[in-house]
């Protein structure tokens, strides 16, 4: 399956990512040939084989439901690259 | 006094416990190496004080006859371990400056048994890469280079030339697809990706995490025996962690491997194959069969498609880990006129090309229309692949490959820039282990005729690391590889 610029752009929307109007060309290139590299995987029928997500086989354990960590309001923000009265703070987004 | 940084870190530990030296003395020589050698770009950020303290207290416990299993010994981190305090930037100008409140589970261990940590090592940015040429803190040189600047592997390159150019005891890695194995390959070191769930991945900073395991990077098989043992174990933080106990690899070592059964995937015999590695190849099986292990061809049928299942899969379990960056609560902001300008820009500008790539390839992968196509069907190839190894091990106990197909390559070449796909193939031999979540190590075998190392690696069952460290010890002392 070939993509066309449309679906580059598309993509790069989702992955929330800029691709200049001239690396557009280029990067739908590159973008093909994996795909064809990836669409060998089209030859195997696997029609009857379950996937696998992970090789875990354990089953998730259960644990108390019981307060394991909290209280580190400062360590949180520590990071954060704008803070206000202790949020985080972003632009406006309702307008 | 002889050099003391030459020291594996079981001989390092035994001087310690003679008192021949002391942590604080093996600790400084390794900053005075790190300070002279600047040009491996092995180590990202340093933190020596922090490391001063840490080798004085051991130095107290050993003063007191209560030392602990990994006491003074100097290592280096890799940069995708949060370590609490000391920068972790996954070696990606999104995280900027970012500090970590808290330890990961494989370092925090490693500080309980009172390890010393000289700093963070230098690696692909967000482990995406075979050649440690995608940090942002430019690449790593391969300290076993002749005339040309060749790189280190990759993702874990800094921990491999690290550890090679003896700026550190040992390093901890990651390998999602290959990246503890072949950059140790790549530098003449011994490596290991345990089975999946075998070590906590709490505090790691996720690339695929269904693939990601951590593991060590040392000098040699009892080093990685010994380093493993600690970074292992169950850890409730971690939901795919596995509740099993950790055995003490190193008795296993100089057990007998008679009888034991080893298997050759014929698939792995490439079209076209470089000469010196199937003739390492063949005198690896030749050194097992002395030591009794019977050598047997198997099969392993979906080899083929491991790599097109795995560059779907590890890009579209990446490209939802790191959605996480869009510049709020930690790492760079790049600031915009909306909430969607600001995430555009602080990932446009803060993900490198290659992590781009991954994250537009995953979304791809996983957005409506595609997911059957690609998604969905590389998770069934994915199980075909773990089965063809299910069934090989029904009638072996490990299975015996190159690591890489190739040596290390110079930076900035040309073939492997041109085109992603040349990267990814020399992961060829690595990947399906991840898929399968299967142990495997990787040894040096000897060295190419331009004097370069070529790495050795064995697969094993799952949770069976200690038949792999047999079958490796073995290997090793046959071999007699010389390192740097």
């Amino acid at each position: 399956m070939a993509i066309d610029n449309q679906t580059v752009k598309k993509v790069a929307f989702l992955s929330r990512l800029r691709v200049e109007d001239e690396k557009i060309e280029s990067a739908k290139d590159e973008f093909n040939k994996i795909l064809q590299w990836i669409d060998e995987l089209n030859e195997l029928n696997t029609d009857n084989v379950e996937p696998l997500i992970s090789v875990n086989e354990q089953t998730l354990r259960l644990r108390e439901d019981e307060i394991t960590a909290g209280n580190n309001k400062d360590e949180i923000l520590q990071n954060a690259p704008m803070e206000e009265f202790d949020y985080f703070a972003v632009p406006k987004v309702v307008e | 006094m002889k050099d003391i940084t030459k020291l594996t870190v079981a001989q390092a530990l035994s001087g310690l416990k003679k008192k021949e030296f002391s942590a604080t003395e093996l600790t400084e020589a390794y900053i005075d190496n790190i300070e002279q050698n600047t040009k491996v770009n092995a180590f990202v950020t340093k933190s020596f004080e922090i490391a001063k303290q840490q080798a004085s207290e051991a130095d107290k416990r050993y003063a007191s006859g209560n030392s602990l299993p990994l006491d003074g010994i100097p290592l280096g981190i890799k940069d995708l371990f949060c370590t609490k305090n000391i920068r972790t930037t996954a070696c990606s100008k999104i995280l900027g400056e970012f500090i970590p409140p808290y330890e990961s589970t494989v370092t925090n261990n490693l500080l309980q048994d009172g390890a010393v940590f000289l700093g963070k090592l230098n690696m692909d940015e967000f482990a995406m890469g075979g050649s440690n040429e995608t940090s942002c803190f430019g690449p790593v040189v391969n300290p076993w280079s002749k005339d040309k600047d060749l790189v280190p592997g990759g993702s874990s390159g800094g921990s491999a030339a690290a550890v090679s150019a003896h700026l550190c005891a040992a390093s901890t890695g990651t390998d999602t697809g290959g990246s503890i194995r072949e950059p140790a390959a790549f530098c003449g070191c011994t490596g290991i990706k345990p089975t999946y769930g075998r070590c906590s991945r709490y505090g790691i900073i996720a690339f695929a995490s269904s693939l990601d395991q951590a593991g060590p990077i040392a000098q040699d098989v009892r080093d990685c025996a010994v380093l493993l043992k600690s970074m292992a174990g169950f850890d409730a933080k971690d939901s795919t962690s596995y509740d099993t106990p950790v055995p003490d690899y190193e008795s296993f070592l100089e057990q007998d491997i008679n009888g034991m059964v080893v298997g050759i995937p014929k698939e792995y015999r490439l079209d076209g194959m470089n000469k010196e590695i199937v003739a390492y190849w063949d005198k690896a099986a030749e050194i097992l069969k002395s030591g009794g292990a019977k050598v047997k061809e198997i099969s392993l049928p979906h080899t083929k498609y491991a790599l097109a299942a795995y560059y779907v899969l590890a890009p579209a379990e990446a490209s939802s880990n790191l959605a996480r960056y869009d510049g709020i609560r930690f790492g760079n902001r790049k600031n915009g006129n909306s909430l969607d300008e600001l995430y555009i820009n602080t990932r446009t500008e803060g993900f490198g090309n290659e992590v781009k790539r991954r994250i537009m390839i995953g979304t791809y992968v996983l957005s409506a229309g595609y997911y059957d196509a690609y998604y969905l069907k590389a998770q069934k190839v994915r199980r075909l692949i773990h089965d063809d190894f299910m069934n090989a091990f029904k009638e072996c106990d490990v299975i015996l490959t190159p690591t890489s197909p190739i040596t290390a390559f110079p930076i900035g070449d040309e073939k492997m820039l041109q085109n992603p796909i040349n990267m990814y193939l020399n992961d060829v031999f690595t990947v399906s282990v991840n898929l399968a979540g299967l142990p495997a190590l990787s040894l040096p075998i000897g060295l190419s005729a331009e004097g370069l190392p070529y790495g050795m690696q064995i697969i094993g069952k799952p949770f069976d690391e200690q038949t792999i460290f047999k079958a490796a010890y073995k290997l090793e002392q046959d071999t007699g590889f010389e390192r740097i």
